[in-house]
Parts: C-alpha cells; structure tokens; sequence
C-alpha cells in the first residue's frame, strides 16, 4: 500500500511542479486548471492511500515471502451471471439516440436504466454469485 | 492455503457457480467473467477495426488517380471521419484497455476476477452500442459525420455540420468514453487490491504495470474529452457558445480541452503495446527482462511528460507557447528511447526463437522507431510550420499508430491466443500476414512522408494531374492493397484454426509470467492453484526451479533502492 500512495503522491507532484512553471510562463488559464485537477486527481487519492498505509499492516501482497498464514482469508465475492449490466447498457444506448432522435426511446431508455440501477443494488446487496 | 483456495471455499455455498450458469446467448449477454469480457471485446474491436481498414481501402483508392470521382466528396469526408474515429475509438483503445488487459490483468496478478465485474461488463456494452451508434450515421440522410476525428470547432457546429451524423457521433463517443472511464477505474482498483500474495508492485509483469499507468491516464484524458463533447452538444442545440466566437466563446478551447485528451490518449493507445512486446522478447529471447525498473519508470515518466504536450498539435494556432510544449515533446523521447534500448538489450545475446510473435514484435521496434523519430522533427515548431496538415503528418501518425497496434498488436494476439481459445494458430500463415503487411505498410506510409514535403495536403479528395502527386498515390494505394491482403491471410488463419484445431499446451512458449500457469483456457476463476510467487518471474521459478531468479528482497529493502 505504501508504494501505491507514492505512486499517486509523486504524479500528484510532477504534475504540481508542471502547473506551477506553466502558469507562470504562459497565464494561460484553460491548460493551468486542467494540469492542475491532475496534480488534484494525483494528490487526493495519494493522501487518502498514505492515510491508510499508516493505519494498515502490510498486506500479503506487499511482501516479498509472506508465510501461507499470512495468505490466507476471503478475497471477496465475485458475481458471475448477470443480466443487468446488458440492461444498463441498452438503456443508456436508447438515452443516447433520444439525444440525436429526440423520441420515444428515451421513455424505453430511463425504464431500462433505473430499472437495471435497482436491480443491481439489490443483487449487490444479497452478495455472493448471482 | 492459499487465498484463492479460500475464495473457492468460501463460495462454496452459494447458489450457483460458474459451470452452472446460464447456456447459450444468454450466459454471453449476462457473463461477468473478465475472460468472457475480455475476449468480446478483443474481437468486437478487431471488427470494428476491419470495418475502418475497408473504409482506409475506399480512401486509398480514390487517391490512387488524380481528378478521381470513385467516390463524392462528402463521402469522403465521411469515410475519412469515420476511418479515424473507429480506429482511435473503437479499435486501438478498446483492443488494449478491453481486451487485453481485461482478459490478462487478473491473470497475471494471480486474482479470481477484476475488482467490478458488473461495472466491466456494463462498460463492454457501452462500447458495443457506442460503436453501433457511430456507424449509424451513414444511415442517417445527411450521412455520417464529416468534420474529422478531432471535429474541430466551429466545423463542427450545428450551422457548418447540421444533420444526425454529427450528433451520432458526439453520443457515441460520449458512451465510448464512459465505457473507457469505467474500465480505467477497474483496471487501476484490481492492480491496486486483487494481487496475489507475493505479488508486490515490482514483481508485476511489465504488461500489468504498463496498464496500470494506461488506467491511471485514463481517468486523467477521457473526463476532459466527455465534458468537451457535453459542451459541443450544448451548443449544438441549446444555444450555448462554448466554442463560437459570436457568443463570446472560442474554438481553440475545443483544441485545447480536445487534445489534452487527444496527446494523452496516444499514450492510453501505445502504453499497452509497449507492455505486450515487454512480455514478448524475454520470452523468445530465453532471457528475463533487460532493465525491469527502467522500464517501470520510462513508462511512468512517459505518462507524466504526456499530459503536458498537448498544445504541440497547435503550434500554428499561434496561441500556444511554443517552447514549453516542444520542450516536453522533444523531452518524451528520452524514456521512449529507454524503453527500445531496454528491448534490444533483452534479445541481445539471448536464444533467439523467431516465432511469429517475435517477428511482429520486432516489426513493431522497427515502425514504431521510423514513426517516433518523424515525431521528434514535428516536436520543433519550425518544422511543424513548413508540415503541419500536409501527408507528412498523415505519414508519422500511422507509422505510429499502425506501429504499435497492428505490429506490437498482433505480436500479443499470436503470443496470448493459445491461453484463449486452447488452439494453435498456423505459424506459416502468421509468417505470411507479417511479412504481407510489413511491406505493404512501409509501402504505404513512407511514400507519405515525400508528398507532404512535396506540399500535399491532408484530407483532400481530388488532387490535380499537374501537382505531380500521382505517382508517389499510386505506390501507396499498391501498399494498402498488399497490407488488406495481409489481413485477409489472417482470416484464413482464424478460419483454419477454427474449423480444424490444434491443441495447445498449458504453456507453449515456455512463458514467464503467471498466465502461463493456468490451464489453456483458464478456469472459472482463472487458478485451482497458484503458485509461490518469489520473483517477477513465478512460471519460470516454478518450471526451472535450477534456474530460479536470484534473492528474494524484503519490502524494506526494495522500496528503498527504488525510492531513495
């Protein structure tokens, strides 16, 4: 976990660093804001990582010769068939030709959507293969 | 015992597992398999990117005379558009990020499945339909979009683009990007917490870390590119002026906010290329990875340094600050540079074993090197000046980019096809479309580079008899043809390999990494069991344990001599 915080916390600088010159140099506002939400996309995500890093023992996965002690536990639990995500997905395709065709299709689509959002939480919320 | 032996136990209760799932078209609608996944995706992008070569062919021969009239002028703007668009949207991105990395990723890290299933399974479909929508706009009466695949403001607004084809468009890249957005969130979170035990960030084979970096590009590249599109969108039929200068807005922030996704998203193109032949030449060379950190790092560098290059696609726009950008451009080709070094030092001295993905692999050095170095002259602005917009840019793109994800592509496709389909391609026939399409490429592009320096201008239609550019069309519409017989030689390899198989071994090349250590084609969740991981090489260890790769180092002592 330690390495992954630094990984984002050194992007998060380089990315600083770069705005800082680039501002400076050009005043130009349109590039400044989008390296400067990078540095932000690097830093925040960097300091919650750390925050963690310093509460957490290392995981089995951060040591070079963990004892099979150390390896064992729940990875989690990993759904394998289900057929909302394909809903969800013609839902948002329908919402998207409503936006060019401006018809009936969006009707079908939020349908689809919200009734595939519900689903999936639900399914979500039992937990386990589904 | 380890954790995957705990998961399978821990499922053990549940309701229904994967062999007892679904048949039929509805257990491949509904899979959440990352390999299912994977593979939809791998073949869905390679039609997509058929579809764009035919399109490449319509262009090539419409060039290939001058005053041609094979096809209209609209419609070349169409096919041009939609040529460019399918094979950065559709194809390059989605055959890596979606593809590969979906099927690989977990593998490789030793993990049941990605981090979200659900959440990869939605984005597959977001692609499919995003790529259905873009073709949708040659049905459409006003024809596809023709403004380009960077659809530059204010050619792209509702006065100068009217009609379904544009708005299609917008839309389907919209579903694209959230479809890619999805995948990178997936693809960082999985690397980030699904590793096996032992699996530390530098044992992670080169691949997994390069598309590590593609994922974290991603979140980086694609929200900028969907908000640009919102806006466009916006103004298109809300009445916004985002991009109009008569509402007090302006196109170069279309150009801007376009290419900070645009340069980037070359790298989100090329950054997993570059992690498939680094797993390709230790392999074939008999050797482990010459300059494992160097790597590591050249690719990390390259991701910072592109996100700060953006305006070099907008020197003559005369509002960029010219040296800042072509520094940083001209920087990239330091950990570039790193990287060929770093594969040719792999296969220095090594057994060479010229199987048909080295072959392509070092087809891929070779045009991507040709293609990168046309790069480093553009990174100066007053050659920019004297090329921009001609066939000299035209040239140094596809050099690139048909570089890497055909030649570097391909390479992957034959390495990694025994461990999805548990079949064997033809080796004769992958020889064939390599050296096909080797030539017919060089053929192609590098009469290019002579026509823009001879003043051609990109994305015209019609040339006349008397600019003299007939000759140098010719050679390179020869080359398209030669490159499209290539790709027919490939579906005949599929075909035959399909209608007659050959059983693939577990592990046919002797491979390093801990795809190689599972059953062709995996499991349900990829590993009955996996094992010890004590070096970035846990196949290799566990095959050679003679040979196996030097003193283990603790997480201390690692991270401070890459750190510090």
């Amino acid at each position: 976990m330690k390495f992954e915080h630094k990984l984002y916390l050194g992007l998060g600088v380089f990315f600083a660093v770069i705005v800082a010159i680039y501002w400076f140099w050009s005043g130009e506002s349109g590039g400044s804001t989008l390296i400067l939400a990078s540095a932000l996309l690097g830093l925040v995500p960097g300091a919650y990582l750390g925050w963690w890093a310093m509460r957490m023992k290392p995981r089995p996965e951060d040591l070079e010769d963990p004892t099979s002690e150390e390896s064992t536990g729940v990875v989690g639990a990993f759904p394998t068939y289900t057929i909302w995500p394909f809903v969800m997905g013609m839902g948002a395709f329908m919402i998207g030709l409503a936006m060019v065709f401006g018809s009936w299709t969006l009707v079908i689509g939020f349908a689809f959507a919200i009734s595939a959002a519900i689903s999936v939480t639900l399914e979500s919320k039992r937990g386990g293969a589904v | 015992m380890t954790l995957l032996e705990q998961k399978g136990e821990a499922s053990a209760h549940l309701p229904v597992e994967h062999h007892q799932g679904p048949t039929g078209y509805y257990r491949w609608l509904s899979s959440t398999d990352h390999k299912v996944i994977g593979k939809n995706y791998m073949y869905t992008s390679l039609v997509f990117m058929l579809i764009a070569g035919l399109m490449a062919m319509l262009i090539r021969t419409q060039l290939a005379s001058p005053n041609s009239t094979f096809v209209s002028q609209q419609t070349y703007n169409e096919l041009f558009t939609i040529h460019g668009s399918m094979m950065l949207y559709l194809f390059a991105g989605p055959f890596a990020f979606g593809g590969f990395a979906n099927y690989l990723i977990p593998l490789q890290i030793g993990a049941p499945d990605m981090a979200f299933p659900r959440l990869n399974a939605l984005s597959y479909w977001l692609y499919l339909t995003g790529g259905i929508t873009m073709l949708l706009g040659f049905f459409t009466a006003s024809g596809a979009a023709a403004f380009g695949w960077v659809g530059y403001a204010p050619l792209s607004s509702s006065t100068n683009s009217p009609g379904a084809g544009p708005d299609l468009w917008i839309v389907s890249i919209a579903l694209v990007g959230f479809s890619g957005i999805f995948t990178g969130v997936n693809l960082v979170t999985t690397i980030f917490y699904l590793r096996a035990p032992g699996m530390t960030m530098f044992r992670m084979p080169i691949f997994t870390w390069n598309m590590l970096v593609t994922g974290l590009l991603i979140l980086i590249a694609f929200p900028v590119l969907t908000a640009a599109l919102i806006m466009l969108y916006a103004d298109r039929h809300f009445g916004t002026h985002v991009y109009s200068v008569k509402g007090g807005g302006s196109p170069v922030l279309w150009q801007n906010l376009f290419w900070f996704f645009g340069h980037p998203e070359v790298y989100i193109l090329a950054l997993p290329f570059f992690g498939m032949v680094s797993e390709i030449f230790p392999v074939f060379s008999k050797k482990p990875i010459f300059g494992y950190k160097g790597l590591v790092f050249a690719t990390l560098a390259i991701a910072g340094l592109s996100t700060g290059v953006w305006a070099h696609h907008m020197f003559t726009t005369g509002t960029v600050l010219l040296p800042f950008f072509s520094a940083l451009s001209l920087l990239i080709a330091v950990p570039t540079g790193i990287k060929i070094f770093t594969w040719i030092g792999t296969m220095w001295g090594g057994q060479l074993d010229f199987k048909a993905p080295l072959t392509w692999a070092v087809g891929f050095i070779v045009a991507f090197t040709m293609g990168g170095i046309t790069g480093v002259f553009l990174a100066s602005p007053p050659i920019d000046f004297a090329t921009h917009d001609t066939y000299f840019v035209v040239a140094h793109f596809h050099q690139v980019l048909f570089g890497t994800t055909i030649f570097a592509g391909f390479a992957g496709f034959f390495f990694w096809f025994p461990k999805l389909t548990g079949r064997m391609y033809r080796e004769k026939l992958a020889k064939l479309q390599f050296w096909l399409v080797f030539i017919g490429f060089n053929l192609t592009f590098l009469p290019q580079y002579l026509l823009g320096l001879r003043g051609m201008p990109r994305r015209i239609a019609v040339y006349a008899t008397t600019d003299h550019f007939t000759f140098l069309n010719r050679l390179s519409t020869a080359g398209a043809y030669l490159t499209a017989i290539g790709f027919v030689v490939f579906l005949v390899n599929m075909w035959v390999s399909w209608r007659s198989p050959i059983k693939a071994p577990d592990n046919p090349w002797d491979g390093h990494a801990l795809e190689w250590a599972t059953s062709s084609p995996p499991p349900s969740h990829n590993f009955h069991k996996v094992p010890p991981i004590r070096s970035n090489r846990p196949t290799w260890d566990m095959n050679h344990p003679e040979h196996a790769d030097g003193r283990v180092m603790t997480a201390a002592e690692l991270s401070r001599e890459v750190l510090d």
